[in-house]
């Protein structure tokens, strides 16, 4: 039963990392139209400004956050301003692919910058746990929680009460009515751009503290494509939901797998790669993810 | 103008593989060049001033070249003419790698003592059937093939970034099984060695006579490569200018449209994928023969990329597209290391940990880069531009 517990304890502070990651792809998608596979390298560069401001400057971690955070927003927009605004109107994959090709060249960019040995994250939790229970929870994993927690509601409230959250949904709903409407789509564009990458940002440090950041961070932000995918690609909700299946799945077959004889074909590392497998699943019943909206097209 | 018809005048000459006697003319002529470069020989460029012949490395690099492009015909049959946008591309490439190497390979076995009885037992390593090319190359794109009619019926359900993200998947359970199946793939760090490219007991892999000439092991697989290279790009530019791809560029441009006018949906998308695994698993089974040894963690996303930005920067939906841009990217280190020797980019640095960015990493920023650029500034690759400059200078001296 502990194990179980820590088990699920474990996924929810995955849940979270993710959560965090996806949001971004799914808050570019909804307002932009644009699958951003840059968001690993967003997530990279993300998490070397705050250890670079925190542990090479020597700042202190919340202020390091604070200006890694603008540095994030500012290379979001000048993202979407250089590569992304050319392609406004050409098919939805075009666009996806020169956003992996984004990816390609930020990620180099960010492993140069941060070289080859583990750095660390310079986070106030460092390894430090609390026994709750029986069950063992990294401070890291309670502030990764909360911090999902408090920046999802700011997120929704910003959306419902703010006057740009509701130019963006205008946006998102659809880009030439709003546009007619007076909302200036630019800024709508430019500002989902920022807050994916100060999203990625967070995410990149919660994945990095306590263990140490290094260029594997970049795998484990894939897997949160999976978790966009299984929630559906345009739903906040879904996102949410869609991390939580995800990293519960991925972390109890990590749990469990070794325990069982019979699993053990399914080979070492397994669980790294049960995030694709609950995605195709899913897929395979439900082509628009648990809460996407399905296309409706006129022919 | 002469020689390019301005008109078409008939269904017949529109769908001609050579649209006039021109194009048939450079098209021999490129191929006379290509088989005097396998065979050694020096093609003077400019008379008695640029001479160009292939060194060693280049010969490496060109057959490997060869062997991609029918990877990238592959790949565009299923993205460029049929527009089912696949990301697991390096996951077909993997399954005809490995089969090739399980049935065209030699098996590995080890003495071990068996704990039990204190005996020395024979355990099998790796499995390997030793048959021959002409059994296992086909045998290499059928497995190909089948995954990709085992993966067709996603693609019925799903469209356009959804099925991208289940390609995308694809290439990371691929590299899983190919990691964990040891004793096919022989691990990650180790690997095998590729299948034995060996037809009726005549070795592509071995240097030898033929017909009186003394060719390297390089050369016999440089041919192999354009041989196979020629009869596949046939099949595909035949298949495209078929029912077949008329079928598919209907599905590419209108899927809902083309249903309503009779075309099978998932009949095309099946046939698309199919083929395209099919090239896929040939390419796979002999890219590696270049090397000798293929390793599992090969086929990972950045080959699929690799793949992707082939056909972007060749031309999406063209076979001669493809044939260029597998040879420009398979050709890109090459040029990045060239590149590095001039001053101005010396920021480039050929160590593989000093300066600002070492050869690797210019090479995929270069990737990125490109594909970026042709997309927003070409988005037909460079078959548009050389659409582009033929036509300019048709007109000229006039603009237009």
């Amino acid at each position: 039963m502990t194990q179980f517990l820590q088990a699920i304890t474990n996924g929810f502070s995955l849940a979270a990392i993710y959560a965090l990651i996806a949001l971004g792809f799914v808050i570019i998608y909804k307002s932009t139209q644009v699958f951003n596979f840059a968001q690993p390298a967003l997530l990279l560069l993300g998490g070397y400004w705050v250890l670079y401001f925190g542990t090479v400057w020597g700042w202190p971690f919340e202020f390091a956050i604070l200006v890694g955070a603008v540095f994030a927003a500012v290379t979001g927009i000048i993202i979407e301003r250089t590569t992304l605004r050319p392609m406004v109107g050409k098919p939805v994959f075009a666009v996806a692919i020169v956003t992996i090709g984004l990816n390609t060249v930020i990620t180099i960019i960010a492993l140069d910058l941060m070289g080859v040995e583990i750095r660390q994250m310079g986070d106030p939790w460092g390894l430090k746990t609390v026994l709750i229970g029986g069950v063992t929870i990294a401070h890291r994993q309670i502030a990764a929680i909360i911090t999902v927690i408090v920046l999802v509601s700011l997120l929704l409230a910003f959306f419902k009460y703010s006057r740009m959250g509701l130019a963006m949904r205008a946006a998102a709903f659809d880009q030439e009515v709003a546009l007619t409407q007076g909302v200036s789509v630019r800024s709508v564009f430019a500002i989902s751009w920022a807050i994916a990458a100060v999203l990625a940002l967070f995410g990149g440090i919660f994945l990095g503290s306590g263990i140490g950041f290094e260029r594997s961070a970049a795998v484990s932000a894939l897997k949160a494509l999976p978790v966009v995918i299984v929630g559906g690609l345009d739903s906040i909700t879904g996102a949410l939901v869609g991390a939580v299946i995800v990293a519960q799945a991925e972390m109890l077959t990590a749990t469990y797998q070794s325990q069982f004889a019979w699993l053990s074909w399914l080979g070492q590392g397994f669980s790294s790669v049960v995030p694709y497998l609950v995605m195709f699943i899913v897929l395979l019943f439900r082509p628009y993810g648990l809460f996407g909206t399905k296309e409706v097209e006129r022919v | 103008m002469r020689y390019r018809p301005g008109l078409v005048a008939d269904y017949e000459s529109d769908a001609a593989i050579f649209k006039s006697n021109v194009q048939r003319f450079w098209f021999s002529v490129l191929l006379v060049a290509v088989v005097v470069l396998g065979l050694g020989g020096t093609i003077p460029l400019v008379p008695g001033l640029v001479d160009f012949s292939l060194q060693a490395d280049l010969l490496l690099i060109g057959t490997t070249a060869m062997f991609a492009s029918i990877g990238a015909i592959g790949l565009n049959i299923v993205t460029g003419y049929a527009g089912q946008v696949s990301l697991g591309h390096a996951f077909f490439l993997g399954i005809g790698a490995f089969t090739g190497a399980l049935l065209g390979g030699v098996e590995v076995t080890r003495q071990v003592i068996d704990l039990d009885t204190g005996q020395f037992v024979e355990k099998t390593l790796l499995y390997g059937f030793g048959l021959d090319l002409i059994i296992w190359l086909p045998a290499a794109g059928l497995a190909a093939a089948l995954m990709g009619l085992i993966v067709a019926p996603l693609a019925f359900r799903l469209r356009g970034l959804y099925l991208a993200f289940v390609t995308l998947g694809l290439v990371f359970l691929g590299e899983h099984v190919f990691r964990e199946a040891k004793v096919v793939t022989g691990g990650v760090g180790v690997g095998r060695e590729s299948g034995v490219p060996s037809l009726f007991g005549f070795r592509f892999d071995q240097p030898g006579e033929v017909f009186g000439i003394f060719l390297s092991k390089n050369q016999k697989l440089f041919f192999l490569g354009l041989g196979l290279l020629i009869i596949l790009g046939l099949t595909a530019k035949n298949m495209a200018r078929s029912k077949v791809g008329r079928a598919l560029a209907a599905v590419r441009d209108r899927d809902i449209a083309a249903e309503m006018m009779g075309i099978p949906l998932a009949r095309y998308k099946m046939i698309a994928f199919v083929v395209s695994s099919f090239y896929a698993g040939v390419a796979g089974g002999l890219l590696f023969a270049v090397i000798g040894r293929v390793e599992p963690l090969s086929f990972n996303l950045l080959l699929s990329i690799e793949y992707i930005a082939m056909i972007l920067i060749g031309g999406v939906a063209t076979v001669s597209g493809s044939i260029m841009g597998a040879f420009f990217i398979t050709f890109l280190p090459r040029i990045v290391k060239w590149l590095a020797g001039f001053w101005m980019f010396g920021f480039i640095s050929e160590s593989p940990t000093g300066g600002f960015v070492t050869l690797a990493q210019m090479e995929q920023i270069l990737f990125g880069g490109l594909i970026i650029m042709f997309l927003i500034l070409e988005p037909l690759g460079m078959y548009g531009i050389w659409i582009r400059v033929r036509n300019y200078w048709k007109a000229w001296p006039f603009s237009y």
